[in-house]
């Protein structure tokens, strides 16, 4: 794959790949290829459907607009338990992710098994979506906001935990050894030290999750765990799919006012 | 020395982020109060949870041990899902090419633009089950509605980041291709694909395995792959069959996560 | 006073960097450690306040045996030796003020430290210090906004902050151009000549060294091959601590010839 730079016209002469090298990025290629030809093959296509599907979309977009504009009071408070969920859910996943994270980086990290221990946490809470999550967390809470905050804050740790403990390894060790030597302890080096190092990271890292979560509160409804998700199963469960415009565009409003909020607040640290 | 240790003491805070006390206050009282506001606004049932927790532990109890048994359902829905990702992540980079160009302000006409922005804009904001909704309702359950979904959220994505990549070339370059006397579609070719070529390819990497994640999920929608049978273990209450999806969901997405990685590493 | 007592350290990889290592310092008194690069001079002042463990021999800092400490003991140990970096190794993203008192660490609480409520007679005293370094009103300044030569002095009120018994030095001027580095040694020597401590002072800058130290220590290969005064160090010594001819390219560069011709007057 890595061949396309090298066959592209006006960049450097291609001379400087063995060849060797140039058989390997050939063989990638050719993998690459095989694999979408592959790919294709048994993608089970009903042609029927798709050729019918411009009439589907076009009628589907016939009910849909107009947007049934009064219906976007009924929208409001799901929209305000979104933005709730996503934002608790960030607040339990940080707090959630302080112990993971110091366990994650090599240099905080108590011994093999702690490293190890928090390793399994992030990938485990990175693997499974925010909606598996949530249906794991609806058989304990029962339907509703509670198990999406959780389910959020839950798939938030791994992501916040990851990207924290990165920071935490790249902290100036001089520093770090200038704290420790004045005799503080191992707590007062961490937050003497090291917690203003990676402070900025931590910042950014949650502004960014959030985003995210907000986004993903918006579906979790989808399997009953709160948030604007249940009103738009429950239009498209009854059709009134003019409803279901103004539920969309009050998604689109939100995101992008998070996607905003979140660039704001990221700018300002420094 | 300073005459400082005959006077009073003198006072140090650390210096607050917002100067001004009152407009700090405020924010404080604003965040407490929100915080207090959506935690009420939860209505978190205690009896409810007190009573979730045993079915929460009999839900863990009966994942283990993992029942692989029915293991053929298992693969024919994480290769459906593989195959989801590799075919939408292929098309999604072709489809890619053109949205960026057109995205791009220093190559693309305004009313293009425009609408190439909208495109963009409206593929990144939706989740990709949203989106997939959409698809299953015009194109029917199975994997076809899946890819239509990653296609669009790729080339959202690729298109907006490799936009970017086009507005930040060196115009230089591509001044000297227009000098020679060449048609846009030769400055393209020669002037903007050279440079933006490595990066495309590291995105190209990173949206497989944002794919490869999301192909495992779009099936609780009907939009194919191994999600409709996780989707269907957890309502049929079989949890161990459950978890044993999700470990093979866990361990796809790691060797994905490994091989991003390593490729990343080497382009670089 | 501090005496060190067949100090040895073998890293993991099973390098020599000190080799029964012994000197005692009685009092107030700057020493110079100096030697090659790699002769174990970091080695030596990090066994002391043991951010390195060393493999065998003793510490003793009056009565206290600091390589015998444990971990409680330790902290207190540290408090009571201030140490001073090449590289400055201040809070980057934090103020002076909060640099400085950092240097209490040892005697505030993890609570303390998290609000930076320290005791009005630590504010004070850090006012003093930073008076007495040539920083007034810099306190609310980020440390990353300060020169150098500044930096080093927040480095230096910091170590004493911690009302130390004995100040360690690594190569404090090594990172200043040499007019500010004159004047931070300056600063270290009447400092510690001031409250009567005795300082180590790791310095690649044989000029410095013979002008500022009332004794110099030299190292080679992890040994003691040098222990006198400033005044006995001449091209005979330099050789065996710095091998033949090695040193004179090193000493010429700083300027230094001057300095042994006068015999090291200037102390
Ligand atoms: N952490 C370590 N692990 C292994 N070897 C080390 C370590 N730290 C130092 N050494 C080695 O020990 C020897 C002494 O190092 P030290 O840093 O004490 O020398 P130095 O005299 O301070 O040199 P310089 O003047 O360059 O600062 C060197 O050979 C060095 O490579
Ligand atoms: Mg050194």
């Amino acid at each position: 794959m890595t061949g396309a730079a090298a066959s592209a016209p006006g960049s450097r002469p291609w001379q400087r790949y063995t060849r060797g090298q140039r058989l390997a990025r050939f063989a990638a290629w050719l993998a690459a290829v095989a694999v979408l030809v592959w790919s294709a093959g048994t993608l089970d296509i009903h042609w029927p459907f798709v050729l019918d599907a411009p009439r589907q979309a076009g009628d589907l977009l016939g009910r849909m607009l107009p947007p049934e504009w009064p219906f976007f009071a009924q929208v409001i408070g799901p929209m305000v338990e979104t933005i709730n969920i996503a934002t608790l859910g960030t607040l339990l996943g940080a707090a959630l992710s302080v112990p993971v994270a110091l366990m994650a980086a090599q240099n905080t990290t108590l011994n093999a098994a702690t490293l190890w221990a928090a390793r399994v946490v992030v990938v485990a809470s990175r693997s499974v979506n925010e909606l598996v999550w949530a249906l794991l967390f609806g058989v304990v809470f029962g339907p509703g906001a509670m198990a999406g905050m959780v389910a959020v804050g839950v798939s938030s740790v791994g992501f916040v935990s990851k990207l924290v403990a990165e920071g935490i390894e790249e902290v100036d060790g001089g520093q770090v050894e200038a704290i420790a030597a004045t005799g503080a302890s191992r707590g007062q080096v961490l937050i003497y030290a090291v917690l203003p190092q990676v402070l900025p990271t931590i910042i950014g890292v949650l502004t960014f999750r959030w985003d995210i979560n907000i986004r993903q509160s918006s579906i979790i409804g989808l399997v009953g765990a709160g948030g604007i998700g249940i009103t738009l199963n429950n239009e498209m469960n009854s059709f009134a799919w003019a409803n279901v415009t103004v539920i969309l565009i009050a998604i689109f409003a939100v995101v992008m006012a998070s996607e905003w909020v979140s660039a704001q607040l990221r700018r300002r640290v420094t | 020395m300073s005459g400082a240790s005959a006077q009073a003491p003198r006072r140090w805070r650390p210096a607050p982020r917002i100067a001004n006390p009152w407009l700090r206050r405020g924010l404080w009282v604003l965040a407490v109060a929100y915080v207090a506001f959506a935690v009420a606004d939860m209505e978190f049932d205690v009896e409810r949870f007190i009573s979730g927790i045993p079915r929460g532990v009999d839900m863990v109890a009966s994942m283990f041990p993992p029942d692989f048994s029915r293991w053929r359902l298992l693969v024919d829905g994480l290769v459906e899902s593989l195959q989801m990702a590799f075919f939408a992540t292929g098309i999604g980079l072709v489809l890619s090419v053109p949205v960026a160009v057109a995205a791009a302000t220093n190559v693309a006409p305004r009313w293009l633009y425009a609408l190439a922005r909208v495109y963009i804009g409206l593929s990144r904001t939706f989740p990709e089950v949203l989106i997939a909704i959409f698809f299953v309702k015009a194109f029917g359950f199975g994997a076809f509605a899946g890819v239509l979904t990653l296609v669009v959220a790729s080339t959202g994505f690729i298109g907006k980041l490799l936009a970017e990549e086009i507005e930040a070339i060196d115009p230089g370059q591509v001044e000297a291709m227009r000098a020679t006397g060449a048609g846009p579609a030769h400055v393209l070719l020669f002037g903007v694909a050279p440079q933006v070529l490595p990066r495309f390819v590291g995105l190209m990497i990173y949206r497989l395995d944002i794919n490869l994640r999301e192909s495992t999920i779009l099936g609780i929608v009907g939009a194919g792959g191994i999600g409709a049978v996780l989707y269907n273990s957890f309502a049929r209450y079989e949890y161990d069959f459950s978890m044993a999806i999700l470990l093979a969901i866990i361990a796809v997405v790691l060797v994905a996560e490994w091989f991003s990685g390593y490729t990343r590493a080497r382009i670089t | 006073m501090l005496t060190i007592d067949k100090l040895t350290k073998t890293y993991a990889d099973g390098h020599q960097a000190l080799r029964d290592c012994s000197f005692t310092v009685p009092g107030a008194q700057v020493v110079a450690v100096i030697g090659p690069s790699g002769a174990g001079k970091s080695t030596l002042i990090r066994c002391i306040n043991r951010l390195v463990a060393p493999t065998r021999g003793h510490v003793h800092l009056g009565d206290t045996d600091l390589t015998a400490a444990g971990t409680a003991g330790l902290r207190d140990v540290r408090r009571r030796i201030g140490m001073i970096f090449q590289e400055f190794n201040l809070i980057e993203r934090l103020t002076v003020m909060e640099n400085v008192l950092a240097g209490r660490l040892a005697t505030v609480s993890f609570l303390q430290a998290f609000l930076r409520r320290f005791p009005a007679g630590d504010i004070d005293r850090a006012f003093e210090l930073l008076g007495r370094v040539g920083l007034d009103g810099y306190e609310n300044s980020r440390a990353d906004a300060l020169s150098g030569g500044q930096r080093q002095r927040v480095g230096i009120a910091r170590a004493l902050m911690q009302e130390p018994e004995l100040l360690l030095v690594d190569e404090p001027t090594s990172s200043l151009d040499p007019k500010v580095a004159r004047s931070i040694m300056g600063l270290i020597c009447e400092l510690a000549g001031e409250r009567r401590i005795p300082a180590l002072i790791n310095i690649h800058d044989v000029g410095l060294a013979l002008g500022f130290a009332q004794r110099v220590i030299g190292l080679n290969g992890g040994r003691v091959v040098f222990d006198g005064a400033p005044e006995a160090v001449d091209e005979a010594v330099l050789t065996r601590i710095y091998g033949a001819d090695e040193w004179r390219d090193a000493f010429r560069q700083e300027g230094g010839e001057d300095m042994l011709a006068a015999g090291g007057a200037a102390s």
